[in-house]
């Protein structure tokens, strides 16, 4: 029995057959020429076949799809044999340019116009390119690029998986995730957590597994073996049975012994708050501002923000809405207020500092959060990401009081941060921990890199360390001002225990993991959650803190997380 | 030579779904028409098929635009192109 180990990013346990998503169209070499013994004529018609292949495609595929899904499809499906765009390669053919490398050309002058056009159209480019991949794919007769369409269930096996892929991904039919790339921080792992389904990342030599196989996915575990046995595929079935208690939240984090831990939840715009809000979260601990904006060459407007805010704002009345100001950069880059050019942009300018490179933006955006404020019921709270000293959190706190905004506080995500919390909490009214960052920065290590991904995980000693001096910081502070988190670490139940027992007083995370986290907390107290905490800090690696926290939670294996 | 011109009624002018819409519509007749905004050199006019092309040339609701065809049919083409793009295509 062949078997696969990486990393375990979002919990459940599957059967199924895997499909491997091709990979992404390379670049036709420069000045390409057309082979000998073809001329220009037959491969005008070669590749004017292969356009209306990927077009009937493309339009079979939209007539399942409904809503916006649809219509982007049915333009996408136009473009793929649009004159202006054969037209373009059949010149380039006529002067000798292969097919493959004709289209290419053709189509990148095609995206620029667009992109020089600007707004609607500059965001149509991308479509341009996707068409352009698919016909070359055609032409070299291998799959197209992207997720496989199917009707039958399978699952996905990658190198890695893209933001844009989300989009395609249809999780009715995709059962879990499996990558032989990324980390535990990575898109594809956050893309699991999201639609709730197991996925194992850095998986090596997943690659080798032929589609068709049929494998057991543990995405606890983080575990792929090859023809699964019996007990497998009653573990898979026990599964399925617990799920459907696991996606019920009562709506109240509380411990066993009656702590309360307020379970809050991570929102990118008001449709995700509303889906929250139905999940039961105790209000939004994180809301991301930059996912309403993203793709946008322009500053949002500031009744475009009101209305984006709003929406969240009335999906929690009565209820905390933490609001994070755009944290762009590194891999969010929006092009107002981001230089794509940097040599290190996690590094960069990003987060609160792009108000040293484009001042105004913030003070419209806290301006605009203050109107969206008004006549709602969310007791509104705001932050900012990649504060690394006192006086900059001093800074954003003046800019929030000019607003009108009464609790200010900061992410602590940068090491430096948490070193000096004590001084920083001084200035502002709360701190939330960014676990995915402050991990990547305290053992530097890149997040969206496969080979560091043991590296990348929030059960670093050294990251749990930095969490408790956080929280000593505020207790140093001396007016118990609130530290919670809102990093990926809290949707893990074992770890949120910990972090529990380090004295984060509230957890946000997707409202999918609500549920589990809840279960689980409901069975420690809070005596045992610090003695848990002791544990996984007095470890010698990541491995073994979680190791060693979750042989003393029998819960977790009883409920398959 | 026929020629016609017509008013875009699609609130967001010629793109996205009105666009896919009418390059399609344009696409299934049997002759070439050609699209311009009122005012500009029939030179500059670009093949009504082609969805880029009109999304290249970004006409906006109330923006009169001139279609031009040749041979046989050009008229009633024409005739039901004009139909297209004076109703308003997102309102359905």
């Amino acid at each position: 029995m062949q078997s696969f180990t990486g990393v375990g990013v979002s919990p459940g346990r599957i059967v199924g057959s895997v499909r491997q998503m091709p990979k992404a169209v390379s670049e036709p070499p420069a000045g390409e020429q057309l082979a000998s013994s073809t001329t220009a004529e037959d491969a005008a018609v070669t590749l004017r076949a292969a356009a209306k292949a990927v077009q009937a495609e493309l339009k079979q595929r939209s007539v399942s799809a409904t809503g916006a899904g649809k219509s982007v499809l049915e333009a996408t499906a136009l473009m793929a044999a649009d004159p202006m765009l054969i037209k373009g390669a059949v010149k380039l053919i006529n002067t000798g340019t292969s097919a493959e490398r004709a289209i290419w050309e053709s189509a990148a002058s095609v995206a620029e116009m667009l992109h020089n056009l600007g707004g609607y159209m500059a965001e149509r480019a991308t479509d341009v390119l996707d068409v352009r991949s698919r016909i070359v794919a055609e032409l070299r007769g291998v799959p197209a690029p992207g997720i496989p369409a199917s009707d039958e269930p399978f699952i996905l096996v990658a190198d890695d998986l893209a933001p844009a892929d989300t989009a395609t991904l249809n999780p009715a039919v995709v059962l879990a995730l499996v990558t032989s790339g990324g980390g535990p921080q990575s898109h594809t792992a956050i893309i699991a957590r999201a639609l709730g389904l197991p996925a194992v990342v850095a998986a090596v030599g997943v690659e080798s597994i032929t589609d068709g196989t049929a494998v057991y996915v543990d995405g606890a575990a983080g575990s792929i073996t090859v023809d699964p046995d019996a007990e497998q595929l009653e573990a898979a079935t026990a599964w399925a049975a617990n799920a459907a208690t696991l996606a019920v939240f009562s709506g109240e984090g509380v411990m066993a012994d009656g702590h309360l831990v307020p379970l809050l939840a991570n929102v990118g715009g008001a449709a995700d708050a509303v889906k929250a809000a139905a999940a039961g979260a105790q209000g939004v601990g994180l809301l991301r501002t930059e996912f309403c904006f993203l793709d946008r060459d322009e500053e949002p407007t500031l009744d475009e923000q009101v209305t984006a805010y709003r929406g969240v704002f009335d999906a929690f009345p009565g209820k905390k809405v933490v609001l994070r100001t755009l944290d762009a950069g590194a891999d969010k880059p929006l092009p107002f207020l981001t230089d794509a050019s940097e040599p290190n942009p996690a590094l960069g300018v990003r987060g609160y500092r792009t108000d040293f490179t484009s001042p105004g933006v913030l003070k419209r955006q806290l301006a605009a959060v203050a109107t969206a404020a008004e006549g709602t019921e969310a007791d509104v709270w705001v932050m900012a990401p990649m504060i690394s000293t006192a006086d900059e959190a001093a800074d954003f706190a003046r800019m929030c009081g000019e607003a009108g905004l009464k609790t200010p506080g900061v992410m602590v995500e940068v090491p430096s941060a948490a070193l000096t919390a004590e001084t920083i909490l001084g200035e502002v009214s709360f701190a939330s921990l960014g676990t995915n960052d402050l991990t990547q920065y305290a053992m530097a290590a890149d997040r969206q890199l496969g080979p560091l991904a043991a590296l990348n995980t929030p059960w670093q000693p050294a990251v749990l360390r930095l969490i408790q001096l956080t929280v000593a910081g505020s207790v140093a502070e001396g007016n118990n001002k609130p530290v919670g988190v809102c990093g990926e670490a809290a949707a893990d139940p074992a770890l949120a225990v910990v972090l529990v027992g380090l004295g984060v007083n509230t957890l946000s995370m997707t409202a999918r993991a609500l549920a589990a986290v809840a279960a689980v907390l409901a069975k420690v107290t809070v005596v045992e959650a610090q003695r848990l905490a002791g544990i996984a800090l007095a470890a010698p690696s990541a491995l073994e803190a979680r190791a060693r926290v979750r042989a003393e939670l029998p819960i977790l294996d009883e409920l398959g997380l | 030579m026929s020629e016609r011109t017509a008013t875009i009624a699609s609130r967001v002018g010629l793109h996205a779904r009105p666009a896919a819409i009418f390059a399609e519509a344009v696409g299934a007749l049997p002759v070439e028409v050609t699209i311009a905004l009122e005012g500009d050199p029939a030179d500059d006019a670009m093949d009504a098929s082609s969805i880029l092309s009109l999304m290249s040339l970004g006409a906006a609701n109330g923006q009169v635009v001139v279609l031009r065809a040749e041979g046989d049919g050009a008229d009633e083409a024409l005739a039901g192109l004009v139909t297209i793009l004076e109703t308003d295509l997102d309102a359905e």
